[in-house]
């Protein structure tokens, strides 16, 4: 009877009673190097994030986002081995203890690279998506309905007969992010989810993902270099550089700060273009300088 | 060298459709983005210029050859083309090989392919991971060894495919960089992109496909003032482009300086 199938009813709500409370994600001095490399991948990390946080991971190529994504949703240490010192726990489970077969059903993972996440063992979008909750046992009916739902959320609707396979590479990431969203994993990994998504279906992702957030449905944490959309729709930004937690807060405090420069992460148009202008006296020194649109607008306006 | 793309049509063999009577030409040294929604035919479109896919019908002429004619070997020659996907390029147990291979395999003697490779490897930074493997380096840097490998090539006409796809701020710079460098050099390049903010700041021509038509073509500012067109593709403009349509200035600006020389020409005749 037990499959391990989280249904989409009333366990939910009691679930998430538990989780407000408390930190959904924490790191604890965590330490990582990879098998075969003697430096550290992840430095130190301490990290703690709350129920429904919407949490951005920026940094440079090699930072070590996509090792920070891996450690959160248990592929390390049990597919990646190597050596992890400190303590991982995702939704109640230490990393370490638990199988990769049980913290699957509380991280779902996004990856890089969509074609490493299509099963390629089936024969439309449609089904492909419904892949992992066949494998739980979820009932016909429910199957039906959140495939649905998750294809509505990502608008790939008009792509459920077509071959997973023969997709262009955007239409490919569409579905590898639905077929982690059908799931309605607790915690929900995504390693930049819209590199290959033309620009309004990537802020369209975004913000599907900031109201699953805010509804209380998941805990979010997304490594992103899209920063216009990290600046609108993340509720935090945390900054990594050469393993190490680098800066950590709101938006608008870490993606103005200008050591992020030196560290490879850029800055929005809308910061660059309110540095220079308070530069020259075309922008308040007193006021922040923008991230976003509607801030820019605003000081320039 | 130039291109002419002439009322081309391509349908898939699962009779998907995927571009419908697309006409184009692209002069010797031109540099033209192609923009648009994911599913709207770029890469399929691209695919034509070396022959990676023939025509359904129409016609794709590169310099005096019709594709139709040519092997996807022979356009190697006069097409370099940068995937969107580098693990889908990449074969070689060295990135040296990887770049070696392409001037090898154009017949370049042994003594001139070494010269273009370290020199290429200079260019875009990779000279002291020669040694290592491809797989062996991080995603961005592969991108680079696909880069590489193409441009040692030496070809008239340089595709890229998505060039910016996850990587970093330098990363962009450093993409952004070569590109105005092959331009320098009078390469006809021609790049497909979802980076507007790239885009503006590197390109001169703006190509932007919907559902396999040519829905704009035209000079870049000329085609990021019409955002309502634009949105018929899933495309927005860039970000200085969007804030000054906002603030109500007239021109689209494409960097940060011709913004910021806009909003204080403003502010002068405001006082």
């Amino acid at each position: 009877m037990d499959s391990g199938y989280r249904g989409g009813g009333n366990d939910r709500v009691e679930d998430l009673a538990d989780l407000v409370t408390t930190n959904v994600i924490t790191l604890e001095h965590v330490t990582y190097s990879y098998p075969a490399s003697s430096e550290p991948a992840l430095r130190d990390v301490s990290l703690a994030i709350p129920a429904g946080q919407f949490c951005a991971i920026v940094g440079a190529n090699g930072a070590g986002k996509s090792t920070l994504a891996y450690t959160l949703s248990g592929f390390i240490p049990h597919f990646y081995r190597g050596s992890l010192a400190g303590r991982v726990t995702v939704a109640g489970r230490q990393t370490t203890a638990a199988p990769l077969s049980e913290l699957v059903l509380s991280a779902g993972m996004v990856f890089q690279n969509p074609f490493n996440q299509i099963s390629g063992t089936k024969f439309t979008v449609r089904e492909e998506i419904a892949f992992g909750l066949e494998n739980l046992g979820a009932p016909r009916e429910e199957i039906r309905g959140r495939v649905a739902a998750a294809m509505a959320l990502v608008g790939i609707e008009a792509l459920a007969e077509r071959s997973p396979l023969a997709l262009s590479g955007g239409e490919m990431q569409r579905v590898a992010i639905a077929s982690v969203l059908v799931m309605k994993p607790p915690v929900l990994i995504l390693d930049e989810p819209t590199s290959q998504l033309d620009p309004i279906g990537s802020r369209e992702v975004f913000e599907a993902i900031r109201a699953l957030a805010a509804g209380g449905e998941m805990t979010v944490v997304m490594i992103e270099h899209k920063l216009e959309w990290v600046a609108q729709f993340a509720e935090r930004v945390v900054a990594l550089a050469g393993g190490k937690v680098i800066a950590d807060g709101k938006p608008a405090e870490v993606l103005t700060d200008e050591r992020l420069m030196l560290h490879g992460v850029g800055q929005t148009r809308y910061t660059l273009a309110a540095r220079r202008a308070r530069e020259i006296g075309l922008w308040p020194a007193e006021r922040k300088l923008a991230v976003t649109l509607e801030e820019a607008v605003m000081g320039f306006g | 060298m130039d291109i002419e793309i002439a009322s081309l049509s391509f349908t898939y063999p699962s009779s998907l459709t995927a571009l419908r009577k697309v006409s184009l030409s692209i002069g010797t040294g031109e540099a033209v983005a192609i923009i648009g929604q994911n599913g709207a035919g770029k890469t399929t479109l691209v695919k034509h210029l070396n022959a990676l896919l023939k025509p359904t019908h129409g016609q794709v002429r590169v310099g005096s050859w019709d594709t139709r004619e040519r092997s996807v070997a022979q356009l190697a020659a006069r097409v370099g083309y940068v995937f969107q996907n580098p693990d889908d390029q990449l074969f070689q147990r060295t990135v040296r090989a990887e770049v070696m291979f392409g001037p090898r395999n154009l017949g370049w003697a042994k003594n001139r392919a070494a010269v273009q490779v370290e020199t290429t490897l200079k260019e875009v930074g990779l000279l002291e991971q020669a040694g290592r493997h491809p797989y062996d380096l991080s995603p961005g840097d592969r991108r680079l060894v696909a880069l590489a490998a193409v441009l040692a090539m030496d070809t008239p006409v340089i595709v890229l495919d998505e060039p910016t796809t996850g990587l970093d701020y330098a990363g962009v710079e450093k993409i952004g960089r070569i590109v105005d460098d092959l331009r320098a050099k009078g390469r006809t390049l021609i790049a497909i992109t979802h980076d507007m903010d790239f885009c503006a700041e590197h390109f001169e021509r703006v190509v932007v496909l919907a559902e396999g038509r040519l829905l704009l073509d035209g000079p870049i500012r000329a085609v990021f003032a019409q955002a309502d067109v634009l949105a018929q593709s899933d495309v927005d403009p860039p970000q200085l482009a969007r804030l000054a349509s906002r603030l109500g200035l007239e021109t689209v600006p494409l960097t940060v300086e011709e913004f910021i020389a806009e909003v204080g020409q403003a502010g002068k005749t405001e006082l």
